[in-house]
């Protein structure tokens, strides 16, 4: 990799200070604020604030529907992240072939991450709707079961994972074609004339030869997953039936913006941080070493 | 160095901007002064609102209220507390009932009988009707203005009616009906399911309880004290839920979702009959397309007496800490909208209340509501029958949150997850907490 060296000493801090204080003031701060808050209960209109200490975090240890919560949100994180990554793996393979039109499918399998999450959640509301959805009618002629995402949590959360994933292939698809097509024809003919079949050429060359590809996504998806996903969810489902999508981003968002509880609403996202930066750091530790970098 | 033409410049740049100057400055005294008003009204009923604050601004060249739709309910009023800890309050704000207690105790807001009294404007505040006082009142005083109230009604079909062989002129009045002619619908084809509800909680629970005249919480319902216990797991409420569980399985019952989700159920034919508030009037009457007709909620019978529903809908709120000239042009409008003239207009074109006991008069002298019969069926519902303790209406903190818990619960009942006895002791247990968190947070 070519190292970019600066001859001005103030220059290149002087390139970087936009994006730093962007990043200090969107993120840094409110974290720090988000932090402040969750040792405090504090009245909606922000006229009384008693320093409780860490009552907050007490509170949510002991609540079950908080436990829950965690569960959905890895249930519904790893859902997303598997099919997103892998569904973009096989779309993107898909795509790199010697087939005509080739440009159009492309294009048209990054279009949906232009679409806004809510906007999705909206589609596959109309497709999944018990009553006039075309996947139950379909459904209906294979078996009886009532496919009611209001009622039945598993279908509402296959509903959001599929939804929340959908969006997000385009921009795995973007990457993994890159990392396809930067794959020396050479050695996949190499293997070819040696007698590996396409799933063998797929497992031993292909996937390890995308593998920083791969692990990028997937912290990236897994990120996404736990921190962005509220869109969907909020116009969909609102977390339920029951809590059954109720995942810890919008148990945070329902608890401080519609129950006005700030303290515990800033309690859960200082949890939730530092949940994200562990599964972080162990992806780094563990999966980089799996990564074959070039 | 050729010379320059000697006429200078300076004498014409002047002359500009004094003409400028004096252009500019009868603008501000001419201005009229704005008056910032947030609600959460959309569809037919944004409309409706839209064309009562140009009433307003067309009738007076004083003040102009400049109407901003922020979002649902809970959105405005999220939006409401983030301005005015930025000290950029809107001066009105339209907060939904459940949101009460909060407003009352927050300390940022002006008292509405405060503020005509500091304006000198006077209001006839006994003409005001009797469920609405009750519910925005704080010893006899009227805290917010009344406006867009409404009550849970039930709406039924017409045509699917006639389609299974029941009389479309008689809408069922109690449950047992509710279930016969929810079986009549079902087994001759004309819908595919018996009936649904809109907001949950507010219509099954806080309205069924105070129908029957049975307490929703202690302390009379919240009036008496900040940290009441809810009752909604004793023997009433118990009945009524396993009721609906049972029949979600006959699909007599077919739940839809919380707040308007079930709407389409019913205006796609799906369900014959439906239970939500009485401000769809208005938008009924555009989007249906086939006859419908309204009826008062369903009651079991005895042992349980007939009290009143209680209103739902939002009333308007005055933020604290606006300049004396801006509270005159609030006080003004909150005026006229609560003028006779205005209320039956109001009332004709949502389906809202009207509020206000002359206005009720007015309407029924103009044989409006022998004309309309449907807008009648919330005004009977609310004021012809017996009024009990249990049926004043709700005062609780934090009721947001309350209402979702208790929503929450009744998916899991209706999914038959827990049986009603489990889910309302659930809910109940999940809403004390909620209250006893308010009561810690406003030790008065």
């Amino acid at each position: 990799m070519q190292r970019t060296v600066f001859k001005s000493r103030w220059l290149p801090y002087l390139l970087v200070a936009p994006q730093m204080a962007v990043t200090v003031i969107f993120f840094f701060w409110p974290a720090l604020k988000s932090l402040q808050l969750s040792l405090y209960r504090v009245s909606p209109f922000g006229d009384r604030s008693t320093f409780v200490g860490l009552e907050n975090f007490g509170k949510l240890v002991a609540d079950p529907d908080y436990y829950s919560s965690v569960l959905n949100s890895f249930v519904f994180a790893g859902g997303v992240t598997v099919f997103a990554v892998l569904g973009a793996l096989v779309l993107a393979g898909l795509v790199t072939q010697k087939i005509r039109g080739l440009a159009v499918y492309r294009t048209l399998l990054l279009w949906p991450y232009g679409i806004a999450p809510a906007v999705a959640g909206i589609i596959f509301l109309f497709i999944f709707h018990p009553a006039y959805g075309i996947l139950p009618y379909f459904l209906s002629f294979v078996t009886a079961y009532d496919f009611n995402w209001l009622l039945k949590g598993w279908v509402a959360m296959t509903l959001v994972i599929v939804a929340t994933a959908w969006t997000h292939l385009g921009y795995n698809i973007a990457f993994y074609i890159a990392g396809l097509l930067a794959i020396p024809a050479s050695v996949m003919e190499a293997a070819d004339v040696d007698g590996a079949g396409p799933i063998r050429r797929f497992t031993a060359i292909v996937f390890p030869l995308v593998s920083p590809i791969t692990f990028y996504l997937v912290v990236l998806n897994m990120v996404f997953a736990f921190f962005e996903s509220f869109g969907v969810i909020d116009a969909v489902t609102k977390g339920g039936p029951g809590q059954d999508t109720e995942i810890m981003v919008y148990k945070l968002y329902k608890d401080g913006f519609i129950g006005l509880n700030l303290g515990s609403s800033g309690a859960q996202s200082v949890i939730l941080m530092a949940m994200v930066i562990g599964l972080t750091v162990l992806q780094f530790r563990f999966a980089e070493k799996k990564v074959t970098y070039r | 160095m050729p010379q320059t033409a000697t006429t200078s410049w300076w004498p014409t740049a002047t002359t500009l901007l004094l003409v400028a100057a004096l252009l500019l400055v009868p603008a501000p005294a001419l201005a009229k002064t704005d008056i910032q008003f947030w609600h959460a009204m959309t569809g037919q009923l944004g409309e409706a609102v839209n064309e009562l604050v140009k009433q307003f601004n067309d009738s007076q060249s004083e003040y102009e209220v400049k109407p901003l739709r922020k979002g649902t309910y809970p959105e405005t009023l999220t939006a409401a507390i983030a301005a005015y800890r930025q000290r950029q309050a809107p001066h009105i704000v339209q907060v939904f009932e459940v949101g009460t207690q909060t407003m009352m105790l927050s300390g940022a807001v002006l008292p509405v009988f405060q503020l005509m009294k500091e304006q000198e404007i006077a209001v006839d505040w006994k003409d005001f009707i009797a469920p609405v006082v009750g519910y925005y009142s704080k010893d006899g005083n009227l805290y917010s203005m009344p406006f867009n109230s409404s009550t849970p009604i039930l709406y039924y079909n017409k045509d699917a009616f006639q389609k299974a062989g029941l009389d479309p002129s008689k809408p069922p009045q109690t449950w047992k009906q509710v279930e016969e002619y929810s079986k009549k619908l079902i087994s001759s084809g004309a819908t595919k399911c018996g009936f649904s509800t809109g907001w949950p909680s507010w219509v099954q629970v806080e309205n069924m309880h105070a129908l029957h005249d049975q307490p929703f919480a202690s302390k009379r319902n919240g009036f008496d004290g900040l940290d009441p216990k809810l009752l909604i797991n004793q023997e009433f409420g118990v009945k009524h839920l396993g009721q609906l569980a049972a029949w979600q399985k006959e699909n007599v019952f077919s739940y839809g979702g919380r707040a308007g989700a079930a709407d389409p159920k019913f205006l796609s034919g799906e369900c014959g009959m439906y239970m939500q508030s009485s401000a769809l009037i208005g938008g009924f009457t555009k989007g249906a397309s086939f006859k419908w007709g309204t009826g008062q909620l369903p009651h079991h019978g005895a042992p349980y007496k007939k009290a009143t529903s209680i209103i739902g809908g939002a009333t308007l709120w005055v933020m604290k800490g606006k300049p004396a000239a801006e509270n005159r042009g609030t006080a003004r409008f909150l005026k006229f909208i609560s003028d006779t003239n205005q209320q039956m207009w109001w009332h004709v074109t949502t389906g809202y209340l009207a509020i206000s006991n002359s206005a009720v008069k007015n309407l029924e002298t103009g044989y409006h509501f022998k004309k309309n019969p449907d807008q009648f069926t919330a005004f009977a519902q609310l004021t012809k029958g017996t009024a009990t303790p249990n049926s004043q209406g709700l005062r609780l903190g934090n009721f947001v949150q309350i209402r979702d818990a208790i929503e929450s619960e009744l998916e899991n009942i209706f999914a038959g997850k827990k049986s009603a006895k489990q889910g309302l002791d659930d809910a109940a247990a999940k809403s004390n907490d909620i209250l006893k968190e308010f009561a810690a947070a406003n030790k008065q």
